[in-house]
């Protein structure tokens, strides 16, 4: 493979690199000069079309698309939300871009406005990033200084405010309705579609919700063109006529069991195997990989056997994955027991439910306890069932909750079970050699909670 | 229209109603279980019980495409075509594991609870529930809070629906009620230091599918199962709000509002939800007193009903210039029948609306609810009889001017108000009168010149028909019985018209119906909802 040169990390290491003056000196804010001289926004939303760039935040939608479903001469306000409230578990490429190049977001942001006639932009900015705080407001203060922000921007009568909103702390302000209502002030429960935020979004307004790492894309587009993201990933597959191909480069988070974690920037498609071996120096310690996340906890596992399989946008659904989601890679150790993984797993999502869909408040709490059970040592066979049925019922594609979330804390179960059911068949009967057979009810465990 | 197919029934809807797949469905006869939605709520798709399967028949090949997942019955609107499957094997598994997740938190204290006998959760477990408990078993907890002055949370019990919190904040507008915490661990409450004491905080308690939200009023005071209902219409204001009265051996035990689109949708203010304790007070006027024109008060001495009808008459004929207060707590077909009675004692009797008490002003509430400052419930129709008499526009103050320039020698003033309404200094002008009979719920200064004492009956314990506020008569049954030997007022008055048989307000109603025009809407059978009254004058 061609060694990669990294385009949306090229500021990483440079002094002083989140600076305008650095940015500038690497060609930013030039093509956003000439777009505003030169095109329309249609021309920019026909460019992002044309380049393939499918969102970074864990869907995979085409962006250009995206656009295109705003209503066509809305005498607006349309908002732009950029969506930095990265809390999928092993993801933290956003934070990295936030840091140490947030011009070339910001740069992104203004395309993305004035391509979707946009005058307000919010980015919603996960609460634990103070950094990223500091150094993104300091960037927006720059850009206005420079003229880049504000009113009439270099005299083309284009608009354009942006504000940074910090969370609160809560993985689901991450869905993009439960963002909008949290901007708004409300509790971040997500909306019931339809209406879809294009049509209907922040206060109740035609909104466009984007991922940072998606802003950076379209600023890198603009900057170095069409044909140069083309030419990076994997084309689209002709056998499968709803796959639109996985274009560009991506910022793959590489964590967990691995000698050096980071967070590396490779083409899409690159495979897991690949991205531990060669970014990351391999599994630590000489150690085999029992399991791989592929993409955030909430895409599900592939086993050892799997990780041949590339990371692009249709990969991981190949191995029974949910899919790419935020391309945060963790690794699991052939010494790391698949039980733990699942009960942490389980901790999270049963944290971070925001308790409106019945199947997802009571599932993930549910499966909590029912893992809470088996690592006590009083599991029975037969809460495997349970949680594989629990696995296959929640979510959003079985059509039982609103939002996706329950179908992120169901993958982790439906995959650690489906493939490693030996581990948990052997673990449940060593640890409760008397029990494990019993399928009568029995009285809870007190639980320790999560708060 | 569009045509909707349920479970392979084709059912026709009008081309402009926009309903929904439980809508719909129900028209088709099926129940699709739900908990979240409220026809008078926002639709947050929440619980998860109503999901079905659809689909879209296609017009031109008849081929039916199917959604491939479930669907909330609740979010899905309806068009032409519309395919729903309520009772498919995935709908019933998808139902008995939403009961299922719900009673894994619930305490299911049933015995204790109030909700039991008319609670959701108990309705569909036994319909749509799963006989086995996979989940572990629970020590029972029982956390209740105060979350206002009428309403108790119990927190167990509750299923997160949220239609509590949605009314507070789309219908009654004070936003008293949240959601706090997460996941499993949320749970319903209020704003510190803002307590939910909006007036119209009991519908939050008739909203909750569960026992979660008990009304401090109703609380351990009766198993729902030997309540009996009775379709009725709340006096409390003019805007007469259709209500169940709920009652058990002659005591009611609470009230609850009746769905009536032209009156008061879904709701009703804790004024009239909690106005019914005078009914049962202690110190009701029980007893028909009488003492003889000019003798000192404190000589009046008890009679039985049956003398009254008689005695009543010769007394006031004897006594000359009759003027008759007739209270707009009365029936349409009460007034009419005591302007006769009052015209066939005097036929130049003068007929006034009695005192029609008013608090306040109207109070209207984001989501259209009104309060009605105007505190009794058929001003309206009584004026309206008044106007056949050749009375019309009479007024309290004009009776009592009329009274009080001694142009008149006895006057009869109906009153059946729940509480005082009348002073010294208000009563003073009827003091000179020859007879003075007044007809009350409770004693009051203008009861203590009377030389008749007679009980009145409250609105439970009517029966007949009231106009709103809007013109709109609605008739109500008689929903207990007065206290022992009490008359109500249509009684008296027919068998002082000397009618025969029981006192029956349906013949009084169409009577006047085919009598007048005015009253022409009320000829036949009412529907529940009632009528316009002036229905036939804007034809």
């Amino acid at each position: 493979m061609q060694p990669f040169k990294p385009v949306l990390l090229e500021a990483v290491g440079v002094p002083d690199g989140h600076s305008i003056a650095s940015y500038k000196s690497r060609g930013g804010y030039a093509p956003l000069e000439a777009t505003l001289a030169g095109k329309q926004p249609l021309d920019v939303v026909e460019m992002v079309k044309a380049s393939g760039l499918r969102g970074r935040g864990g869907a995979g939608f085409p962006t250009g698309l995206k656009w295109t479903f705003l209503p066509k001469d809305h005498p607006g306000p349309i908002y732009l939300c950029v969506n930095a409230d990265e809390s999928e578990p092993g993801t933290f490429n956003n934070r990295i871009m936030m840091e140490d190049d947030p011009h070339q977001v910001i740069e992104g942001i203004i395309l993305s406005s004035y391509a979707t006639r946009a005058t307000t932009a919010y980015i919603y900015l996960r609460y634990e990033y103070p950094q990223s705080w500091h150094r993104l407001q300091a960037a927006i203060d720059e850009a206005y200084a420079a003229g880049y922000l504000g009113k009439n921007i270099r005299g083309t009568g284009f608009s354009l405010d942006i504000y940074l909103h910090r969370g609160a702390a809560a993985y689901i302000c991450g869905e993009e309705t439960g963002l909008i209502e949290s901007l708004e002030g409300k509790r971040a429960w997500p909306r019931i579609k339809p209406p879809f935020p294009a049509i209907e979004g922040l206060f109740r307004k035609p909104t466009v919700v984007n991922n940072i790492e998606t802003m950076a894309c379209v600023a890198q587009i603009a900057r170095r063109g069409v044909d140069w993201f083309k030419s990076i990933g994997v084309p689209a597959d002709p056998a499968n006529p709803r796959d639109p191909g996985s274009y560009g480069p991506k910022l793959y988070c590489l964590s967990g069991h691995v000698e050096k974690p980071g967070c590396y920037e490779a083409p899409l498609g690159i495979t897991a195997r690949e991205l531990i071996d060669r970014f990351g120096g391999g599994v630590w310690q000489g150690r085999r990989a029992k399991a791989v996340i592929p993409g955030g906890i909430s895409m599900g596992l592939m086993t050892e056997g799997e990780l041949d399989t590339p990371l692009d946008f249709a990969g991981p659904g190949k191995v029974g994955c949910l899919g790419l989601g935020t391309a945060a890679v963790v690794v699991i150790d052939d010494q790391t027991s698949i039980v733990d993984f699942l009960h942490n797993s389980c901790r999270f999502f049963a944290h971070e439910s925001c308790g409106q869909c019945t199947p997802c408040r009571e599932g993930t709490s549910w499966s909590l306890r029912l893992l809470e059970r088996i690592k006590a040592g009083k599991g029975r066979l037969r809460d495997l069932d349970i949680l594989l049925e629990l696995g296959n019922t929640m979510g959003m594609m079985p059509g039982s909750t609103i939002c996706g979330l329950a179908d992120g804390a169901a993958w982790p179960i439906k995959n650690a079970i489906k493939k490693f059911r030996g581990e948990f068949e052997d673990y449940i009967k060593r640890t409760n050699p008397s029990g494990w057979m019993v399928t009568d009810p029995v009285p809870a465990l007190q639980i320790v909670g999560a708060h | 229209m569009a045509t909707v197919i349920v479970d392979g029934q084709e059912i026709e809807i009008g081309a402009d109603e926009r309903l929904n797949c439980i809508e719909a469905a129900r028209r088709a006869g099926k129940e699709i279980p739900h908990y979240c939605w409220h026809p008078g709520l926002s639709v947050v798709a929440s619980c998860r019980m109503c999901l079905i399967e659809t689909g879209q028949r296609d017009a031109a090949t008849g081929k039916v495409t199917m959604v491939p997942k479930l669907v909330p019955g609740c979010q899905t609107p309806v068009k032409d075509g519309t395919v729903i499957v309520t009772e498919s094997q995935l709908v019933k598994e998808s139902r008995a594991r939403v009961e299922e997740a719900l009673l894994i938190d619930h305490p299911i204290d049933c015995p204790i609870c109030d909700k039991a006998g008319e609670c959701l959760l108990q309705d569909y477990h036994f319909q749509h529930g799963q006989a086995e408990r996979r989940a572990d078993l629970h020590p029972f907890t029982s956390r209740k809070r105060d979350v206002g002055p009428t309403v108790t949370l119990f927190v167990d019990r509750c299923i997160m629906c949220t239609r509590c919190v949605r009314f507070t904040r789309e219908v009654a507008g004070s936003a008293e009620l949240m959601v706090t915490s997460r996941g499993a661990k949320e749970e319903i409450d209020v704003f510190p230091g803002h307590p939910l004491a909006n007036k119209l905080a009991g519908n939050v308690v008739d909203l909750c599918p569960v026992g979660a939200l008990g009304d401090k009023d109703f609380l351990y005071q009766q198993r729902v199962w030997f309540l009996k209902r009775e379709a009725n219409v709340c006096g409390g204001c003019a805007a007469g709000c259709s209500i169940h009265t709920e009652h058990n051996q002659d005591t009611v035990y609470r009230l609850k509002p009746r769905e009536n689109p032209h009156v008061n949708t879904w709701w009703m203010c804790d004024d009239g939800r909690y106005g019914w304790h005078h009914l049962h007070d202690d110190s009701r006027v029980l007893d028909v007193m009488r003492r003889d024109a000019g003798s000192a008060p404190g000589s009046a001495t008890t009679l039985e009903w049956a003398d009254v009808v008689v005695r009543l008459r010769d007394d006031l004929k004897a006594a000359g210039r009759l003027a008759v207060a007739v209270s707009p707590m009365l029936t349409v077909e009460e007034a009419w029948m005591l302007c006769a009675v009052a015209r066939s004692i005097d036929p130049q009797a003068f007929l006034a609306v009695g005192h029609v008490p008013v608090v306040g002003a109207d109070e209207t509430f984001p989501g259209g609810f009104t309060i009605r400052a105007e505190k009794c419930p058929n001003q309206r129709g009584v004026a309206e009889v008044l106007a056949l008499y050749g009375a019309g526009g009479n007024t309290w103050d004009n009776l009592v001017a009329h009274v009080a320039a001694g142009r008149a020698d006895a006057a009869w003033i109906t009153g059946a108000y729940p509480g005082a309404w009348i002073d010294e200094a208000a009563a003073a002008p009827f003091a000179g009168l020859r007879h003075l009979v007044v007809q009350d719920l409770f004693d009051s200064p203008l009861m203590q010149l009377a030389t008749w004492r007679l009980p009145a009956v409250g609105f439970a314990e009517r029966a007949g028909t009231w106009v709103n506020v809007a013109h709109r008569a609605q008739s109500f049954a008689q929903a207990i019985r007065p206290p022992a030997g009490v008359w109500p007022e249509g009684r008296l008055f027919w068998n002082m018209l000397g009618r025969r048989g029981l006192y029956d307000p349906v013949a009084v109603r169409r009577q006047m119906a085919e009598s007048s025009a005015a009253f022409a809407a009320l000829a036949g059978d009412l529907p529940a909802v009632g009528v316009d009254l002036r229905i036939h004058q804007l034809a």
